[in-house]
């Protein structure tokens, strides 16, 4: 032990190969070595009658996702779905996060913060169904609303959003609450007894510390509203989005290889959107 | 800078693409035969004696056809089959034939109550071994009718044990629905006055619905069996669903949303299973009817069917015994609303009028049900190599949800 | 920040809408847990204890809890191991690819849990069945770790970042070693941010259901499971509502534990 230790600190460069080896190993080899199997298979097919997979190279589940209309309808759909909801958990995230950060005495905050996280931690699964219940016909939005006269939506594309907008908001407020808290009130007085605006102050001071926030928060309401299956069929009534497609492949019809080639569109975007943010430093932000 | 990024980005997955199409195409030369030759069946082999319980055994059910007395103490078939047998019963509900055939593919499980539309890929795979029906006593008494049938024998030989069927009614609120539908044409009527309200199977398999309904409706089609579908009769029912989509409020695929739409009132009318209407009515909130309109209905006939890499073998025989025995196939076919197979079983049921109400015995009404059955491009009605087959239907169905 | 008065009601009452956005949909769960409606269906009809009765006496779910508890506290283990070394190597080391690690890091929790699953759902299949090596509770908890590392990584890193690194030079100037540097200096400094990783990465494992419907097989069935096939089942599905119920109050706890200590990590780190 102590002489592993003395050697430890007298090789630099062996303290990091320690340090690095598991996790690269790990999450190269394993994580990213899986990603290459799956997508291997995205060149096969199977059999449909024995669901047997083919391991003969074809193209043909690439062309009927690209030829076929449906496919490029469900996914822009799919986006615009994630787009939806990152920009309404945004705009349901600003004002609370700076009403905790800048307003609440610090002594109620930790209490606050646990308020919003802890509903992260009741399943996913029995939010969901409180949503199906919530917008059911006979349910608590109808029951509320009717005295105003409004039908809320029934189940269908909004009432998804809106569940999942529900779900993911603590991933967006937590970031963005995080950065604000960041930013020290001394800081932004300095800054207007310099003479800045309110305008300049908030470009100069707050945008640099929230744009990031906000992408970190919109990574996880992004991707997981793009990866999702289960909400848009408790609470999406007879659409149907992007995830389905790959899951009613494989985890009904048993077609790995066509769910393989359907993954490389959701693969795809959320890579092409981690490249696009990477440079705001985001991705160590949450 | 980030054109020079983007560069390298594109430049690194056209390297990862073009090694992911070699490692592809290394093993292209295995098998070039398979597709071409008929289907033939795998050789498994198959039990000869059945030993003691392994004290453990997984099974792929529909939800409601292994209950332990947890949904309700009176309704449990489990405990006693545990008690005797010591084999510890795990059961995993499949919502869908689908979801089940790739449960049993898994290896994980060692048994299955597969629908017709499962039972072929299952045998074809390799997935299941025939049974021996000489080490299972009871299945003697089991209804002929349910013998040797196309989606549970090959070739004379047995590939499961019988377990019980029923046909897919059509459920309708009557307190909104006011003039009680006769025929399939009530959830198919794109002027129907419950537009919005009406409900479907969210299955591939459901574009049979459509193609009974042509069956009877549209002659000139010219369909025999509503699972052997050429191009025009496949087009002809899945532009029928693309139509119906437009009246549909949702779809469903597992009970306790079908369940909570008719009880919400977001749901009106619909294809139902007969446990689901029970449901409805036993929860008293709102009553429902079902019935088998006119143009008759498609069905399943399910059938138990031990996988071909069963861990717990014996238990397997054990269970497929004992949930044809009287008593317990009584049960089951009274807590899901279906006919029994077990002949003997009409002497057990609570209410006696049970299997006279499913027509349990009656071989002709049987006869009338088109049973879920797994479309191939033979066609099942002899036509030849024309129909379309599931994976057509499967990727129809996405494009009838669109 | 100088916010008018009337700035800070707005910002009290929109606060207000939205935390009662966030509660209103849990409280429809609580109700619901006393609903006697098989199907939980809205309104209840009365109100009855009867599936909170029954929800104790669920065995099923007592063994699910067990196995959610023992994937968690696996997957965090393995997140904290595999999570601090790169931390540790991003904050104190220069080396080649060093900018790339935040990306693939981030990469097994921001691809969609479906690519995760069938990702390594295959690979298993493909590198372990051969070896005799079944899906149960092992490949759950390597599912688990591998979107966990993130959590722990991240944490750890901004808190590493801010107190630098000139305690640990200090120490090593004045003759201790690198293990006694560890355990003196820098583990004391890290240790609440660390605890904090980890219940973190235990409550993300416990409330996963898609990658570990992919990785679990048939002998094992996580909480999420649980309520899963049990929401399915019509006479099941209330006595899912008290488990929920359950969850959220039981949560609590280590939901602040963890806020506490990871309070004062600028990065925030929370999620």
């Amino acid at each position: 032990m102590k002489t592993f230790s003395v050697w430890l600190y007298q090789h630099r460069r062996g303290r990091l190969a320690l340090l690095l080896t598991a996790p690269m190993l790990w999450l190269v080899v394993a994580y990213l070595g899986s990603l290459a199997t799956m997508l291997v298979s995205a060149f096969w097919s199977v059999d449909t009658f024995t669901g047997k997979l083919v391991k003969q190279l074809t193209f043909n589940n690439f062309s009927l996702l690209f030829t076929n209309h449906v496919y490029r309808d469900i996914a822009l759909r799919s986006i615009v779905v994630a787009l939806l909801v990152t920009v309404i958990d945004v705009l349901l995230a600003l004002p609370i996060a700076l009403f905790l950060a800048k307003v609440l005495p610090i002594r109620f905050r930790n209490f606050a913060v646990v308020l919003i996280v802890l509903p992260l931690w009741s399943s996913y699964l029995v939010k969901t169904y409180a949503w199906r219940t919530m917008f059911s016909n006979s349910g608590v939005l109808a029951w509320a609303l009717k005295p105003l006269g409004i039908t809320p939506p029934s189940y269908g594309l909004l009432a998804t959003t809106l569940t999942l907008a529900y779900l993911w908001l603590p991933y967006m407020i937590l970031p963005i609450y995080a950065g604000l808290e960041r930013i020290p009130d001394s800081l932004l007085e300095a800054s207007g007894d310099l003479g800045a605006s309110a305008g300049k102050t908030y470009r100069n001071i707050v945008m640099p510390i929230l744009y990031p926030a906000v992408i970190a928060g919109s990574i996880f309401t992004f991707s997981l509203s793009l990866g999702d299956y289960i909400v848009v069929k408790i609470v999406g009534g007879k659409t149907q989005l992007f995830a389905n497609v790959i899951y009613d492949n494989i985890g009904t019809a048993g077609n790995l290889p066509f769910a393989a080639a359907a993954a490389i569109f959701p693969i795809v975007t959320v890579l092409g959107y981690l490249f696009f943010v990477r440079r705001s430093g985001a991705l160590e932000n949450f | 800078m980030i054109a020079l990024r983007s560069k390298r980005t594109i430049s690194i997955v056209s390297a990862i693409s073009a090694a992911l199409l070699l490692l592809a195409g290394c093993s292209s030369s295995a098998k070039n035969d398979a597709s071409t030759a008929a289907p033939s069946v795998p050789k498994v082999a198959m039990a000869d004696a059945v030993g003691a319980g392994e004290g453990a055994l997984n099974i792929v059910i529909w939800a409601g056809y292994a209950e332990n007395g947890s949904s309700d103490k009176a309704v449990d078939w489990v405990t006693p089959f545990e008690k005797a047998t010591g084999c510890k019963v795990n059961a995993k509900v499949g919502n869908t034939s689908d979801e089940m055939v790739t449960l049993m593919k898994s290896g994980e499980y060692d048994g299955v109550s597969a629908s017709g539309d499962a039972t072929l890929r299952l045998i074809y795979g390799g997935d299941v071994a025939p049974v021996n029906t000489s080490l299972v006593p009871n299945y003697s008494t089991v209804s002929d009718f349910l013998k040797d049938k196309p989606w549970n024998s090959v070739a004379g030989q047995m590939y499961g044990i019988p377990h019980g069927w029923g046909a897919n009614v059509l459920a309708y609120n009557p307190a909104k629905v006011t003039t009680p539908p006769t025929s399939w044409g009530a959830v198919f009527d794109p002027a129907s006055p419950y537009k919005g309200a009406i409900t479907a199977y969210d299955s591939p398999i459901y574009i049979a619905d459509a193609a009974l309904y042509l069956m009877k409706t549209q002659p000139d089609l010219a369909i025999t069996d509503p699972y052997s579908l050429d191009e025009k009769q496949f087009n002809a029912a899945v532009d029928l669903l693309k139509a119906q989509k437009l009246i549909v409020g949702e779809y469903w695929s597992d009970y306790t949303k079908a369940v909570q739409s008719f009880e919400s009132g977001n749901t009106v009318m619909g294809t139902s299973w007969q446990v689901i209407a029970n449901l409805i009515n036993g929860d008293k909130k709102v009553a429902v009817e079902s019935i088998v309109p006119s143009e008759g209905a498609t069905g399943w006939s399910d059938t138990w069917m031990i996988s071909a890499k069963a861990k717990h073998p014996n238990c397997m025989y054990k269970w497929m015994d004992h949930i044809i025995s009287p008593t317990a196939n009584a049960q089951v076919a009274e807590w899901f609303g279906e006919a029994p197979s077990q002949t003997l079983s009409c002497a057990e049921t609570s209410d006696k009028s049970f299997c006279d109400t499913y027509h349990a015995t009656d071989a002709m009404y049987a006869s009338q049900i088109h049973y879920w059955t797994t479309p191939t491009t033979a066609c099942l009605d002899g036509r030849g190599n024309i129909c379309k087959d599931y994976a057509a239907w499967t990727q129809a169905w996405t494009a009838i949800k669109g | 920040m100088h916010l008018s008065k009337s700035a800070r009601y707005v910002l009290a009452l929109l606060t207000s809408i939205t935390l009662l956005f966030i509660y209103v949909p849990l409280l429809v769960v609580v109700i619901n847990s006393f609903n006697p409606s098989k199907t939980f269906s809205w309104p209840p009809s009365s109100l009855s204890t009867l599936w909170w009765s029954k929800a104790f006496h669920n065995e099923g779910v007592i063994s699910a809890l067990m196995t959610s508890i023992k994937a968690g506290v696996g997957a965090s283990v393995i997140a904290l191991l595999l999570g601090s070394g790169l931390a540790f190597a991003v904050a104190r080391y220069e080396f080649f690819g060093k900018e790339t690690i935040s990306l693939l890091v981030v990469l097994p929790i921001a691809l969609p849990g479906i690519i995760t699953g069938i990702a390594l759902n295959s690979a298993f299949r493909i590198i372990l069945q051969p070896f005799g090596v079944g899906l149960g509770l092992f490949t759950v908890i390597i599912g688990h770790a591998t979107f966990c590392i993130v959590i722990v990584y991240n944490n750890l890193l901004a808190r590493l970042r801010r107190v630098g690194s000139t305690l640990e030079e200090a120490s090593g100037d004045l003759g201790a070693d690198t293990w006694q540097t560890f355990r003196y200096v820098t583990f004391p400094t890290i240790r609440s941010s660390l605890v904090a990783g980890a219940l973190l990465a235990f409550a993300l494992s416990f409330d996963e259901i898609v990658v570990t419907t992919f990785t679990s097989g048939a002998e094992i069935e996580t909480l999420p499971q649980w309520i899963f096939n049990n929401l399915f089942r019509p006479n099941q599905a209330p006595i899912v509502n008290v488990v929920a119920a359950v969850l959220i109050i039981g949560f609590a706890l280590p939901v602040w534990l963890s806020q506490r200590l990871s309070q004062g990590a600028p990065a925030g780190g929370r999620i």
